[in-house]
């Protein structure tokens, strides 16, 4: 069932913070509500569907934010992909019937809990059938994306300075976001110079550690005709979950192979279409391997397609993260997919930053990739249309 | 790796003791499945390719050439002396690629298709980590 244009997208709000010792999880989640409900020009009272994928869990925070009468509830985790997936699921169950005003909340404080930044050793829940086969061996989310990036660079003769490249452009939209974490803009040589974390994946191909989060308010057509906001429409939705295979796992691509075309299929429309596409951007690699997957280029081809400012806003082929993204502005709770439909949303409603708002932005794509391309992933494409 | 490299004990459960138990004897098991003749890993009772449960142990070489690399620069826990360190896909001779380090030689050295063996670094716990050292001759 397409999902095409019975939702829109009413309401917005990433949280200013990115750093956030004095405040708790929930508050975090509490704010974001109020703030996408604000924007939409709705109250908790209109709330009928609540979704949150992670800790503390979507039953204690609806208990927090005192949420009631709800009947559509989903707490899907496919990792930072998560909070894009969850538009889509919103859309389908107002398509339904299922309910009429979904929030969508998410929150983290990897910062101020004293994350080590970006090298964790990876822990399983101990009954995770794979952990005995994974965890013993030092594994980290940059080490298994940086495997990725190497046999992405054996097989097609991708380079770290063609990875730098989506970097540059990230940086060169942070440089207007004055909540962004990294707001000076790098140059290739800064990205390749910077330390190696894990080759060939140095610091400055790594996203950011932030505390924050953000909210989305999806609504039924029929509930968004009757506010003041533009509401951009769900055109499209497609979640997929690429895996180890018992030993099969392919590290040049990712899950947006089954994600993509399902959002196109469901939106009726083509990479040509797009006229903006926030990206998840976890690491640079991230970038690369999504903008093949989803067909903006051929498969091995993403390193020269980045190159040249092809991903800068507003005049390049394929304007990407214009907050910057999660290399430079914000990475809430480790979880980025958030973030991306929020920007996408404010490049519909014209409302990114003047200087990175691209001309007559009428389709947008936001796509997020969770958890880790080096063993098991999640994906989750959207496409939104402008409301004009 | 460079100090004292660690060997984590593995989480085990029923479905996967037979493994760790091989590992004492210095043998490299996988999983086969006797149906659509896939041969798998990590270890399950179900075929990840045709969901049929008849399969059964069977043991590898213990060769097979590295899928990819990283030498881990900054790592955490009981890592984090133990850099730099070579995490690695190795692709078996049997087919499938298991995650694992490369160990015992010059890391500068381990490129992608180089040939490597099996080699078991007892965890203290009877069983034994499987790791992946550079092979030279045949």
């Amino acid at each position: 069932m397409s999902t095409q244009a019975s939702a829109r997208v009413a309401g917005i709000y990433e949280h200013p913070v990115r750093e956030a010792p004095d405040t708790s999880t929930p508050q975090l989640h509490a704010d974001v509500a109020a703030g996408a409900l604000r924007d939409a020009g709705l109250t908790f009272d209109d709330v009928d569907g609540y979704v949150t994928a992670e800790s503390p869990g979507v039953l204690s925070l609806a208990d927090y934010l005192g949420l009631e009468g709800l009947s559509y509830v989903d707490s899907t985790d496919i990792g930072g992909a998560s909070y894009v997936a969850h538009v889509g699921h919103a859309a389908a169950a107002i398509a339904a019937g299922r309910c009429d005003v979904v929030l969508i909340t998410h929150a983290g404080r990897p910062r101020s809990i004293d994350y080590d930044p970006g090298h964790p050793r990876r822990n399983h829940p101990a009954d995770a059938p794979e952990a005995g086969f994974e965890d013993p061996y030092g594994l980290s989310f940059v080490g298994l994306y940086a495997l990725a990036a190497r046999r992405h660079m054996h097989e097609y003769g991708t380079t770290s300075e063609q990875l730098a490249e989506i970097r540059v452009a990230a940086s060169q939209h942070a440089q207007h976001n004055e909540h962004a974490m990294f707001q000076d803009p790098v140059t290739v040589a800064d990205v390749v110079d910077s330390p190696l974390v894990s080759d060939p994946l140095h610091l400055l191909d790594c996203c950011v550690v932030s505390d924050g989060g953000g909210a989305i308010v999806v609504a039924s057509s029929d509930v968004a005709s009757d506010l003041s906001r533009p509401c951009p429409a769900v055109l499209g939705s497609g979640d997929a979950i690429k895996h180890h295979g018992g030993g099969a796992l392919d590290l040049t691509d990712t899950g947006a192979v089954e994600s993509g075309p399902k959002a196109f299929d469901d939106a009726g429309v083509t990479t040509d279409d797009i006229d903006y596409a926030s990206i998840y951007d976890s690491f640079t690699i991230t970038v690369l391997e999504a903008i093949e997957d989803l067909g903006f280029c051929e498969k091995g081809e993403g390193g020269e397609f980045v190159e040249g400012g092809t991903l800068q806003a507003p005049d390049g082929d394929l304007p990407f993260n214009t907050d910057g993204g999660g290399l430079c502005s914000n990475h809430p709770g480790n979880r980025g997919g958030v973030t991306k439909v929020i920007e996408a949303v404010r490049q519909l409603r014209g409302e990114a930053n003047a200087e990175v708002q691209v001309p007559d932005c009428e389709i947008a794509l936001a796509h997020g990739t969770g958890n880790s391309i080096g063993t098991r992933t999640g994906a989750a494409t959207l496409i939104l249309g402008a409301d004009r | 790796m460079t100090g004292e490299r660690p060997v984590p004990v593995p989480p085990t459960n029923p479905e996967t003791e037979p493994f760790w138990d091989a590992t004492a004897d210095g043998r490299l098991l996988l999983r086969s499945c006797a149906d659509c003749k896939r041969v798998y890993h990590y270890p399950r009772r179900q075929c990840p390719e045709c969901a049929s449960t008849n399969t059964d142990w069977t043991e590898a070489s213990g060769r097979g050439t590295v899928y990819s690399y990283t030498v881990t620069r900054r790592a955490s826990e009981e890592y984090a002396d133990a850099t730099p360190y070579v995490l690695a896909y190795v692709e078996l001779k049997e087919g499938p690629r298991m995650l694992t380090n490369i160990v015992d030689c010059d890391i500068e050295r381990v490129e992608v298709d180089s040939r490597v063996e099996v080699v078991f670094d007892d965890t203290g716990s009877g069983r034994a980590l499987p790791r992946f050292t550079l092979r030279v001759g045949d």
